[in-house]
């Protein structure tokens, strides 16, 4: 009998030692990191098989959302979390979170590849999204009517791309949101007078656009060199956000993101390492 | 109500079957605690369920005791089943209200917050070229300004909607006038379609061709929508934009024309049915009076079930008006304000659906989805309760003259 209760209580202990040994990480937000982040996870977890992580989208809004709302650990996000958003994670846990820089990416404007303009400046490009240029002829194109293309309102890209190109203004009401980047590479494909915006897309029918700061300086194409050596005027970076200071599993999880490991599958996914 | 009155009466549960059902009524009334069979054995024969009636004589006790048990919980259970599923609609409502609320509400200012230097980590690895672009980033800078937008009933009233915003701006007047340009579009093309495929199916089919359509058209109602508005972006959207030359690829008319066939169905079903419960007699009388099958239908049925036709007319109005998925990705989604149905639009319900992942439990923006929600939900509800109440109940009657 003693001999029984032994084993039991020893299959137990064992059992709640693995229990606690299996590491659970979660990660949620931003769509334009959620290839890298999968990467990330495969790539760690092959090398820690006691550690789980699991990644999904929807969009850095989301991912915020979650984070403040206590549902994901980590939190994707492709713009930075606004001061708004940090109160509220001060109410529900007391922090106002942690950010983490992972990488850099490069916005992209795109139109359709049979499109004559070739380069646009920061201030055509705010001009055409705000409404107030209206016609690819303002711009040097054929006399024909601008479709404007972006992001769903729950998008870092939508909030970046507002803060940084459009100063702050509001998109014109005539800007038809898609969600992800490739529905706005799909959609420019279609609509020869269509312009869209969105991380490196390299896809039939489109092309992307040289953009140059001000109307005196060189116009650069989104490349890798460009990005690296920050000439290429719209780049942004990628954040991860915790709510504490990271301890433990996590701390290792966002220290090896930060190694040359991690940041080698950055460059492989297509963005750019921060160091 | 007499029936109801007197099984309450008697205080014993019985099972609405035809037959015990006819077995009172014939006796009018039976004194409580008077035995079964004699009430049940003055009129039918007496057959319960699947077991055969014994030749011999019933022992009364016998079938007391099983009418008794089984069917008492079995009808305590459906009628359990019936209020949980009511009160959870009840429930959906007042969650919808109670969350939508707050938007009237003056909110108490959140303390404003010291300036903190927010906290990083691993900053010291990023590199100098990286760092100056991140400087580059005027994110920060506007945000640290931008409010949660003024919850008032201007606000609300406005004619811009841009709720991630710096200054969000919460005017549904163009969602509303969305929602209603993208449903009257869809039933302007489903309905005379459904109503004639209905009047034809009803009237002229013949019945093989009748009893392969209606299923058909029928099965087409548990169409999922999303395949509806896939197919829509994919295929219908390029189609149209050949076929009559618009700016926009993806506009109102498009997304009445892919709902236009979720919505078809559902007036098709109803009004058949409405076309179908005319009484024979009118039909035949028409016949025998020299009227061509054609006059019959168009003068005699049709007019007869106008009042089913109008409340399917309603019912698929009511489904376009909330449908979700298709006009998320067949509408372009922009929240203009026009009365072109070419350009792009952004529904009430596709907001929803497009925003609702992404907003923080009790902002205000978070507020505004759920009166939207409620504004859907008391539209469809009158729509649906109108459909059904007063046109199915009192102009049938008018209209037959009955």
């Amino acid at each position: 009998m003693q001999n029984i209760t032994r084993l039991f209580s020893l299959v137990l202990i064992f059992g709640v030692i693995s229990v606690v040994a299996e590491v659970k990480i979660t990660v949620k937000g931003s769509d334009t990191m959620v290839i890298l982040a999968q990467r990330w996870a495969e790539r760690y977890m092959a090398a820690k098989p006691d550690v789980t992580i699991q990644v999904t989208g929807g969009g850095s809004g989301t991912g915020i959302s979650a984070l403040i709302n206590g549902t994901t650990d980590i939190c994707n996000a492709s713009r930075p979390m606004k001061p708004s958003e940090r109160d509220k994670l001060k109410q529900r846990f007391g922090t106002r979170g942690v950010e983490i820089k992972t990488a850099q990416d490069g916005l992209s404007i795109y139109v359709h590849e049979s499109n004559s303009v070739q380069e646009l400046t920061i201030e055509q490009i705010r001009n055409i999204y705000a409404g107030r240029i209206t016609s690819w002829k303002e711009v040097g194109g054929s006399n024909e009517k601008i479709i404007l293309y972006g992001r769903e309102n729950n998008s870092g890209t939508y909030v970046y791309f507002r803060d940084n190109v459009l100063l702050g203004e509001d998109y014109s009401a005539t800007m038809q949101s898609l969600p992800g980047t490739a529905a706005v590479v799909n959609a420019v494909t279609k609509d020869k007078n269509g312009i869209g915006y969105g991380g490196a897309a390299y896809g039939k029918g489109i092309r992307e656009l040289k953009v140059k700061a001000d109307a005196n300086a060189t116009a650069y194409a989104p490349t890798v060199e460009n990005i690296k050596n920050g000439d290429y005027p719209i780049t942004r970076f990628l954040y991860l956000y915790v709510r504490n200071k990271p301890t433990g599993a996590l701390k290792e999880y966002i220290d090896w993101i930060l190694s040359d490991d991690g940041q080698s599958i950055v460059s492989q996914v297509g963005y750019f390492p921060i160091r | 109500m007499e029936i109801m009155s007197d099984l309450q009466f008697t205080g014993r549960p019985l099972s609405l079957s035809r037959d015990n059902l006819g077995g009172h009524l014939g006796k009018g009334g039976s004194l409580p605690g008077s035995p079964l069979p004699a009430a049940l054995g003055s009129s039918m024969p007496v057959t319960h369920g699947s077991s055969p009636a014994p030749a011999h004589r019933l022992n009364a006790a016998d079938l007391k005791k099983r009418f008794r048990l089984d069917e008492f919980i079995a009808e305590k259970l459906i009628t359990l089943v019936a209020f949980v599923s009511l009160a959870a609609i009840i429930s959906i409502f007042v969650f919808v209200f109670r969350e939508a609320a707050p938007f009237f509400q003056t909110k108490e200012a959140v303390a404003v917050q010291e300036e903190v230097e927010e906290e990083t980590y691993g900053d010291d690895m990023v590199s100098a070229h990286a760092r100056e672009g991140a400087s580059r980033d005027r994110s920060r800078e506007l945000d640290a300004n931008a409010s949660e937008g003024e919850s008032t009933l201007g606000n609300l009233f406005s004619l811009s909607w841009a709720p991630v915003s710096l200054e969000p701006k919460y005017g549904i007047v163009p969602l509303v006038v969305g929602s209603m340009k993208v449903t009257i579009l869809a039933i302007l093309l489903a309905a005379p379609i459904a109503v004639l495929a209905a009047l034809f199916t009803s009237s002229f089919a013949p019945k093989w061709s009748r009893e392969i359509l209606k299923p058909a058209i029928e099965i087409l109602a548990g169409f999922p929508s999303v395949v509806i508005g896939f197919f829509a972006l994919v295929v219908l959207a390029t189609v149209l934009q050949d076929l009559l030359g618009y700016q926009y690829r993806l506009n109102a008319f498009l997304g009445g024309a892919a709902m236009s066939l979720a919505v078809i169905p559902i007036i098709f079903t109803v009004a058949e049915d409405a076309l179908t419960a005319v009484p024979k007699y009118m039909t035949e009388a028409s016949l025998a009076l020299g009227a061509t099958r054609w006059q019959t239908a168009l003068f005699v049925r049709l007019p007869a079930a106008t009042p089913g036709v109008f409340a399917a007319v309603l019912l698929g109005f009511g489904r376009a008006f909330g449908e979700t998925m298709i006009v998320l990705m067949a509408t372009g989604n922009a929240a203009l304000l026009s009365l072109d149905f070419f350009e792009p639009v952004r529904t009430m319900s596709a907001t929803i659906g497009a925003e609702m992942a992404e907003v923080v439990f009790g902002d205000t923006h978070y507020n505004v989805l759920f009166l939207l929600g409620a504004i859907l939900f008391l539209f469809t509800f009158t729509l649906n309760a109108v459909a059904e109440i007063f046109i199915r109940q009192r102009l049938l009657k008018r209209f037959r003259g009955l």
